[in-house]
């Protein structure tokens, strides 16, 4: 039966398609899904290693300066984000627990000191200048590394942080109970596994950059080399290296499978939530998510990661640089898709 | 006691009296509404069905807005109003996202805004603005948990429906048809 719909409503950002999160929302979860996947692989790290003094492993140096940096990122999005900034003390005078933002609030924090210990545990190899310059924080170092406990306690406190980190923004998406393609509970695990692959990516592609200059002949006039000199910092163990290759390939596959099941749960559900999903198989998103998405930030780089542990082709950046640009675009097409779905969106005439 | 609305959508006109008394009333800044009017034409010449409806936010028993608030300051208070309250509203949207109505919208000042069933003017004994101009007297505000009440008795005598029923929040704004 034909079904015509009108409306006099025209609220700005609401009508005719909710527009309500812009642009710094996919920045902030792209950022932070990094920051927590850096963190889960420093906790795993430390956790298999236990190291008994500071070492330049890849995932305890570099891993908790960059998650420090996009943590701060991903933290001044989400300020930017808010319309009635002065007043965002009052996250911390209340905890609802049935609102994920409120779960995020006390984990972003909690996950920033997670990531600051594990930084100052490793200053000693990471930035010895800074921990000569300033004792306590070598000293800080010192007292974490006194008792195999405490490191184990490190490496736990930055897994459980970072597993919890990187699941909520998808589960903050998916408790919002108005826009149907959001209201999955695969979405907690495909960003997650998004950002532990984007997170090994990363890592990769900082060993990949130090190997490479380290086979140039023009030695020490590289950034590399400059900023070497400059932080006096040892360089990052390349032995993770082929295991984070064999990372980057299983949490891409695995990032296929659980995208190919979102699928598979989204067309078996009701009539709503397969309205919802036809936005990314044929919507004006779709050709964003398949092509740079699955395409290029998927299979690409899962292409060329196989190709690489193969020895065909030669390890470079590429693949990680892939990643990324899959991890942003996932959440990209997610949030603005799913502001778009909608209960009555999709019906003949609404 | 649970306050409810009851519109007559057979006497409805969708003059948009109670638009302009909403804004006249709470100051709603210009280009936002807390209420409109939906039209809805079912079928084809000559088997048609014209369905004019007063809407607004629906004062759900299970407000997804409610659950989804970080700070609290979308609540419900006594009477079933789900009420913003502008000071501890950051501006963060999730409710924006979370109502399936899309019943509230940013104010300029940066915090969310939304019907409030004029609550002020419920606690003076008046009717909300918009029901209190209704030049069809199509709409009716009252308690529900009242089997006295001229709400109840409507909601007793005439079929009715509510929306989006199948999203589970049990809307407390009805339909007569």
């Amino acid at each position: 039966m034909p079904l015509e719909f009108t409306t006099t409503r025209d609220n700005p950002g609401i009508d005719p398609v909710l527009n309500a999160w812009l642009v710094a929302v996919p920045i902030d979860l792209f950022v932070v899904a990094i920051a927590a996947g850096l963190m889960v692989l420093a906790g795993l790290h430390l956790l298999i290693v236990r190291p008994t003094k500071p070492q330049p492993m890849a995932t305890c140096t570099v891993g908790p300066m960059l998650g420090v940096i996009l943590l701060s990122v991903g933290l001044t999005a989400l300020f930017l984000k808010l319309s009635h900034k002065l007043y965002v003390w009052q996250l911390y005078l209340t905890f609802e627990p049935t609102a994920p933002i409120s779960w995020g609030s006390y984990l972003m924090p909690l996950s920033y000191g997670a990531l600051l210990l594990n930084l100052v545990a490793h200053l000693p190899v990471t930035l010895p200048q800074l921990a000569e310059r300033i004792p306590v924080l070598a000293r800080i170092s010192g007292v974490i590394f006194a008792r195999p406990s405490r490191v184990i306690a490190l490496g736990a406190v930055n897994l459980g942080l970072g597993f919890s980190l990187g699941i909520y923004t998808g589960v903050m998406l998916s408790t919002l109970h108005a826009r149907p393609l959001w209201n999955s509970p695969l979405l907690g695990p495909i960003f997650l596994i998004s950002g532990l692959a984007a997170a090994a990516a990363v890592l990769h592609a900082v060993l990949v950059a130090v190997a490479r200059n380290e086979r140039r002949t023009a030695k020490g006039k590289s950034w590399i080399d400059r900023l070497a000199r400059w932080t006096g910092g040892s360089k990052p163990d390349a032995a993770i290296a082929p295991m984070l290759r064999w990372g980057i390939v299983a949490f891409l596959t695995l990032q296929l499978v659980v995208i190919g099941l979102y699928f598979v749960g989204m067309l078996s559900a009701p009539d709503v939530s397969q309205r919802a999903v036809t936005l990314l198989l044929a919507g004006p998103q779709a050709l964003l998510f398949w092509v740079l998405v699955v395409g290029v930030g998927t299979v690409a780089p899962l292409a060329m990661q196989l190709l690489e542990i193969g020895q065909k082709i030669r390890a470079t950046i590429i693949p990680a640089l892939l990643v990324l640009i899959g991890a942003f675009a996932l959440r990209y097409v997610l949030v603005f898709a799913g502001q778009e779905s909608h209960w009555t969106r999709g019906i003949a005439g609404f | 006691m649970r306050y409810a609305m009851v519109i007559d959508t057979r006497l409805c006109v969708g003059c948009m009296n109670c638009v302009v008394a909403c804004k006249t009333e709470n100051n709603v800044p210009d280009g936002f509404c807390r209420d409109w009017i939906t039209e809805t034409v079912r079928g084809e010449f000559p088997d048609v069905r014209l369905e004019i409806r007063s809407e607004r936010c629906n004062h759900c028993d299970n407000p997804p807005c409610v659950s989804c608030c970080p700070t609290g300051a979308s609540h419900v208070r006594e009477g079933g109003f789900v009420m913003v309250e502008k000071n501890k509203c950051i501006g963060c949207k999730a409710c924006l996202l979370a109502c399936p109505y899309d019943a509230r919208f940013t104010h300029p000042d940066g915090y969310v805004s939304k019907c409030t069933f004029c609550i002020h003017r419920i606690a003076e004994g008046l009717d909300p603005a918009c029901v209190s101009v209704c030049p069809t007297h199509c709409m009716f505000f009252g308690d529900v948990d009242d089997p006295a009440s001229g709400v109840s008795k409507l909601l007793t005598t005439r079929q009715h429906h509510t929306l989006l029923p199948e999203a589970g929040c049990r809307p407390h704004v009805f339909f007569l048809t």
